[in-house]
C-alpha cells in the first residue's frame, strides 16, 4: 500500500506494507539519523517526533503514521546542533550512536519541562533513552547548560 | 599547553550531534544483498540433512549457503596479533553445532524481508547431542566440544581440544605453599562472575562489496580493520592482497568488536555472488551471539600477617570460553597479573588458570579483559581480610599497596614506573567523607547508607606485541593530513592523537586533517584494544611529528639557503633568529608540491616494551533498603591516575561510562540460560544495562603521575575504569548487611534472602 506523511515539512510517499516499522520506512526514506538499536522499544535510538510529541519509530507501524506530521533530526538540524554543541562541549557523545534519539527526546521534553526542572525530572523523562557509552552523566550537564542558557536560570 | 590536557571538543562531534549518515548501516550501496543467518535451536548437534527447495523459491532470495559450500580452513575470529594465541576451532559453517544460534545456513536475498521468509522455510534434520553446560564439569567431560582432527592452536597456550581445554597456565613466584603455611591470617574464597554483554548500542553490522579493482572491499563496524583483514584471507582461504577493510564511524565497541563477529558471512557471500552483501545483527543475535566476557569462576588463597600485611596471594581461574576460543587463553591473564601486581609486599604468589570449552555462546574480550573478573575477586578478599582483622579496608590498602619504584608483584617481570594510588586514595577518603561514612548509617526510614572501597589497576597496550602507527604529510599551503590506523570507536582517539600533533607541531588543530582506518591507506595499527591508542599510536604521533620538523626545518633551511642549525621553526614558519629570514610554512607545503621540492610525509611506528598501568581507586556509597534488599547508588567517587591527561573531557567521560558498566555488572546484568541452553535474557528488556535512573551520581578526580615511556607523560584510561565497581559495590553492602557476596550480580532478591538467612 501507499503511506503519505509529511516528513520534515514535506510530503513524503512510498510503499509500505502492513507490518513495515516507521522506522524502516523513515531509514528507507534518506533519514539515516533514526537508528535502530533493539526494535522492541528498550533503547530509544528510534525516537522521532510525531505531531511534536516523542514517539519509538520502532513501534509505530508506518500505517499508523499515515496522514501524521513526522519529524526526524533531518528536519531539526539548527536544534540539534544547537543543544548538540553543548553535548559536545561536556564530551556527551561518545560512539554518538545514541545521540539523534537522545536529542530528539531532548527537544521533546524542552517543550515540556521547565527550565528550572530538577535532575529527576529530566533523569525520568529521559529514563527510556538508552547510552552503553558515557554513563550519563556528561548528558546531564549538558542539558543543565543548556538549560540555563535557554532560561537564563543558573545551572 | 594548547592543547594537551584542555577538554577540546571531538573532531567529529557535530556530525554525531546532528545525526549524519556516517556509520556501516547507513552507507550499505544499492543492489546490496541482504543476509540472513539461520540458526541454531540446539546446543550441540550436528547437521544431517538440509532442504532449501522451498526457501529458494520465494522470490528475491539469491543463494543459500550452508556447511558444504565453505572453506574447510579452521580460523579464529579473535582480533589479535599474529599468530593468535586463540585457537583456529571455527569454520564459517559447520557440521557441528556447538552452542544455541550457531549460524548453520546463510541466506542472501533482495531484501530483509524474503531473506526472513526463505529463512524459515529451511528444512534441516539435526542429530541432537548431549550438551555440556557447565563449564565447572567440562574439563575431562566425556563430552567433546571439539572433537575434529584438525583443531589448531598456533600458539603453546596448552590447549587439548580431547578435554575440552582451551588453554591453561601456571605462574608461580617463591613457595605460595610454604609461605600461606606462615600466616596466622588465610582467607581462601570462590568468586562467581557472568557472561556480560558488551550492549554497545549499534549491534554487530558489515557490508562487503568487489570494487573498481575487483578486490573484496569490507566496510565494518570493528576495532581490528587490519586484523580483521587476515581473519577474512584465513576463513575464505584468499589472499590478504585482495582484501581491503574500512572502518567507519562505529557505534560503540568495548571489546566486542575486536572479534570479527560479523564479518566473515556477507564477505563469503560476496565471494561467492560478485555481489554486495550486507549482515545486520538484530539486537536478540548481538545478545545471544556476539563475543561476552568470559565467565569466570575465581579462586583467591590469601596469607597475610596479624596485623595485615598481605604475604601471599594464590589465585586460580577457571575461565569458560563457551563454544569457541576467541580471547580464551589471554583474558584469563590478565586475572592474576593485573590483580596481585597491587600489592607490594607479597612474599609469594601464584596464579593459574584453565580455559575450558562448553556449548554456550562463545565469549570474546569485554573492557577490563579479565582483569575485571580477578580484581573482584581479590579486592573482595582482600576487603574480607579487612573486616576479620577489624581493619578499615582503605588501611590495610595503605599498607599493602605496590609504591612506585617497587617491582610489580607479577607483571611480565616490569617495574612500577608511575603511580599515585596513595594520593588516589586520600583524595577518595576526603571526597568521599570516608571516616565520617564508614562503615554504616541506618537512615529514619529503615535504609541502610554504606560505603565500600576497591583499588584496580589495568595495562597500557601489550607490552612488546601491540603496534601503532601513524603517517603525517605536508600539503601545499601548510596544512597536514594525519593517517591513523587505530579505530575511533567513540572513544576519540582521532581527536587526542591530533590534539598530540597540534601540539607538537605548533599548529591549530583545524589545520590537521585526520583520517581513520582503511586498510588500503592508513599505516599498519593493531587496532584498538588493550587500552592501547593514546599510550602506544600516541607515541607514534609524537615520533613522527619530531621527525616532520626535523624535515620542515631542512627544506625551510634550503629554501633560505641557510645551514639547518641556524634555524627555528615556530609552527608557522622557518627563520633565522635575529634576522629577518623567514619561508613560511605554507611556502614550504607549496614548495615541496614543485618539482625543485620535496614531498615531505612521515610514517612513524611505536610499540612498548613496557604496559605501564593506570591506577584508580573507587569508593561508592550505597542506599540499602533491608526489606526488599534494593541497592540504590548514591555516590560514586573515581580517582584516576592514567598519567597524563590528554583530553579531560574525554578521560572524565570514559571513566563514568566504564563506571556505569561496571555497575551494570554488579548489580544488573545476568544472563541466564534455559536447562537446554538458550539464552533467556536477550533483549535489552530481559537484559537489563542501567538506565539513568541507575546510575547515580558519579564524580571523578584524577591524581596525575608522569609515565616517561608514554607520549606527553600518559598512560591509558579506557579499560581501567571498569574494575572497581565490583569489588566496591559488595563491600558496601558488606558494610551495610554483612554478609559478603561472592557471586555476580547480587540482585534484590539475593539480598533480601540472606538478610532473612541472617535473621533465622
Ligand atoms: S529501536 Fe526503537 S526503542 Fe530500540
Ligand atoms: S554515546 Fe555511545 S551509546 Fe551513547
Amino acid at each position: 500500500m501507499q503511506v503519505t506523511i509529511t516528513l520534515n515539512g514535506k510530503p513524503y510517499t512510498a510503499e509500505a506494507t502492513p507490518d513495515t516499522q516507521l522506522l524502516t520506512f523513515l531509514r528507507d526514506a534518506g533519514c539515516k539519523s533514526v537508528k535502530c538499536g533493539c526494535e522492541t522499544s528498550g533503547c530509544g535510538l528510534c525516537t522521532v517526533h510525531m505531531d511534536g510529541k516523542s514517539v519509538l519509530s520502532c513501534s509505530v507501524l508506518a500505517a499508523q503514521a499515515a496522514g501524521h506530521t513526522i519529524t526526524t533530526m533531518e528536519g531539526l538540524q539548527e536544534q540539534a546542533a544547537e543543544f548538540g554543541a553543548f553535548l559536545a562541549d561536556e564530551g556527551g557523545e561518545q560512539c554518538g550512536f545514541c545521540s539523534p534519539g537522545f536529542i530528539m527526546n531532548v527537544l521533546a521534553m524542552i517543550n515540556e519541562l521547565d527550565c528550572d526542572a530538577s535532575d529527576e525530572e529530566i533523569r525520568e523523562y529521559l529514563a527510556g533513552n538508552l547510552c552503553r557509552c558515557t554513563g550519563y552523566q556528561s548528558q546531564l550537564r549538558a542539558i543543565r547548560k543548556y538549560l540555563a542558557a535557554k532560561g537564563g536560570k543558573a545551572e | 599547553m594548547k592543547y594537551v590536557s584542555q577538554a577540546v571538543r571531538k573532531v567529529d562531534a557535530m556530525s554525531l550531534v546532528t545525526g549524519k549518515p556516517v556509520y556501516t548501516g547507513d552507507m550499505v550501496p544499492s543492489n546490496t544483498l541482504m543476509v540472513k543467518i539461520l540458526r541454531s535451536p540446539h546446543a550441540h548437534a550436528l547437521v544431517e540433512e538440509i532442504n532449501t527447495t522451498a526457501a529458494m523459491k520465494v522470490p528475491g532470495v539469491v543463494a543459500i549457503f550452508t556447511h558444504q559450500d565453505v572453506p574447510q580452513n579452521r580460523f579464529t575470529t579473535a582480533g589479535q596479533t599474529y599468530p593468535e594465541p586463540s585457537p583456529y576451532d571455527r569454520l564459517i559453517l559447520d557440521k557441528r553445532v556447538r552452542c544455541v544460534g550457531d549460524p548453520v545456513a546463510l541466506i542472501a536475498a533482495e531484501t530483509e524481508a524474503a531473506a526472513t521468509k526463505a529463512m524459515g522455510l529451511i528444512k534441516v534434520k539435526y542429530q541432537v547431542l548431549e550438551p555440556l553446560l557447565d563449564f565447572t564439569k567440562a574439563k575431562d567431560n566425556e563430552i567433546l566440544v571439539h572433537p575434529e582432527e584438525d583443531f589448531k592452536a598456533l600458539c603453546p597456550v596448552g590447549a587439548d581440544n580431547k578435554r575440552n581445554l582451551c588453554s591453561t597456565s601456571f605462574t608461580e613466584n617463591g613457595d605460595v605453599e610454604a609461605e600461606l603455611a606462615k600466616c596466622p591470617v588465610v582467607l581462601e574464597r570462590t568468586f562467581n562472575t557472568k557472561a556480560n554483554n558488551q550492549a554497545m548500542m549499534e549491534p554487530f553490522v558489515t557490508f562487503s562489496y568487489l570494487d573498481e579493482y575487483s578486490r573484496l572491499t569490507l566496510v565494518s563496524s570493528t576495532q581490528v580493520p587490519f586484523h580483521v583483514r587476515r581473519i577474512l584471507a584465513n576463513a575464505l582461504g584468499m589472499s590478504k592482497a585482495n582484501i581491503r577493510v574500512i572502518k567507519p564511524r562505529i557505534g560503540g565497541g568495548f571489546g566486542a568488536k575486536q572479534s570479527a563477529v560479523s564479518e566473515v558471512y556477507p564477505a563469503f557471500v560476496t565471494m561467492k555472488t560478485g555481489r554486495p552483501a550486507c549482515l545486520c545483527f538484530t539486537r536478540q543475535e548481538s545478545q545471544a551471539n556476539g563475543s561476552p566476557r568470559h565467565q569466570m569462576q575465581v579462586n583467591v588463597r590469601l596469607g597475610a600477617d596479624a596485623d595485615g600485611t598481605i604475604r601471599a596471594l594464590d589465585v586460580h581461574a577457571l575461565s569458560n570460553a563457551g563454544a569457541y576460543g576467541e580471547h580464551g587463553p589471554t583474558t584469563v591473564g590478565l586475572v592474576g597479573t593485573k590483580s596481585i601486581s597491587l600489592y607490594g609486599k607479597l612474599n609469594a604468589s601464584r596464579f593459574t588458570t584453565e580455559v575450558v570449552y562448553s556449548n554456550t555462546m562463545g565469549a570474546g574480550a569485554y573492557r577490563g579483559y579479565g582483569a575485571t573478573q580477578g580484581l573482584f575477586a581479590v579486592e573482595s578478599t582482600v576487603n574480607e581480610l579487612a573486616a576479620q582483622l577489624g581493619m578499615d579496608p582503605c588501611e590495610i590498602r595503605m599498607k599493602n599497596m605496590v609504591k612506585q619504584g617497587q617491582q610489580f608483584a607479577m607483571y611480565y617481570g616490569e617495574t612500577c614506573t608511575s603511580n599515585t594510588l596513595d594520593k588516589c586514595m586520600e583524595t577518595a577518603k576526603h571526597m568521599m567523607n570516608w571516616d565520617e561514612k564508614y562503615p554504616k548509617k541506618v537512615l529514619d526510614n529503615g535504609h541502610i547508607r554504606s560505603v565500600g572501597v576497591a583499588m584496580a589497576m589495568q595495562g597500557s597496550g601489550i607490552s612488546g606485541v601491540d603496534v601503532g602507527s601513524v603517517e603525517i604529510r605536508l600539503n601545499d599551503d601548510g596544512f597536514y593530513t594525519l593517517l591513523v590506523g587505530c579505530t575511533d570507536m567513540g572513544t576519540g582517539c582521532d581527536t587526542i592523537l591530533t590534539q598530540m600533533a597540534a601540539e607538537c607541531l605548533d599548529c591549530e588543530m583545524e589545520n590537521i586533517a585526520v583520517r581513520g582506518v582503511d586498510t588500503d591507506q592508513s599505516p599498519y595499527d593493531c587496532g584498538s584494544y588493550a587500552s592501547s591508542t593514546t599510550y602506544i599510536t600516541g607515541m607514534a604521533v609524537v615520533k613522527a611529528c619530531q621527525a616532520l620538523r626535523e624535515k620542515i626545518l631542512q627544506q625551510g633551511a634550503k629554501m633560505m639557503n641557510v645551514p639547518v642549525d641556524t634555524v627555528e621553526f615556530d609552527g608557522k614558519r622557518v627563520f633565522v633568529p635575529g634576522t629577518e629570514q623567514q619561508v613560511s610554512l605554507s611556502n614550504i607545503g607549496y614548495t615541496s608540491f614543485e618539482g625543485s621540492g620535496n614531498y615531505l610525509s612521515v610514517c612513524e611506528s611505536h610499540s612498548s616494551p613496557v604496559s605501564p598501568p593506570p591506577m584508580m581507586v573507587g569508593m561508592v556509597e550505597i542506599d540499602l533498603d533491608p526489606q526488599t534488599g534494593k541497592v540504590e547508588l548514591v555516590d560514586y567517587v573515581a580517582v584516576v591516575d592514567c598519567g597524563t591527561v590528554i583530553n579531560q573531557n574525554l578521560a572524565r567521560v570514559q571513566t563514568e561510562g566504564g563506571l556505569v558498566q561496571g555497575i551494570g555488572m554488579t548489580l544488573y546484568e545476568d544472563i541466564q540460560y534455559t536447562q537446554k541452553g538458550r539464552m533467556l535474557n536477550d533483549s535489552f528488556l530481559q537484559y537489563r544495562i542501567p538506565t539513568r535512573l541507575e546510575a547515580g551520581t558519579i564524580r571523578v578526580a584524577f591524581e596525575s603521575s608522569y609515565e616517561q615511556t608514554g607520549p606527553f607523560g600518559a598512560k591509558s584510561i579506557g579499560e581501567l575504569v571498569i574494575n572497581t565497581p565490583a569489588p566496591a559495590i559488595v563491600n558496601a553492602i558488606y558494610n551495610a548487611t554483612g554478609v559478603a557476596f561472592h557471586s555476580l550480580p547480587v540482585k534484590p532478591e539475593h539480598v533480601a534472602m540472606a538478610l532473612l538467612q541472617k535473621e533465622q
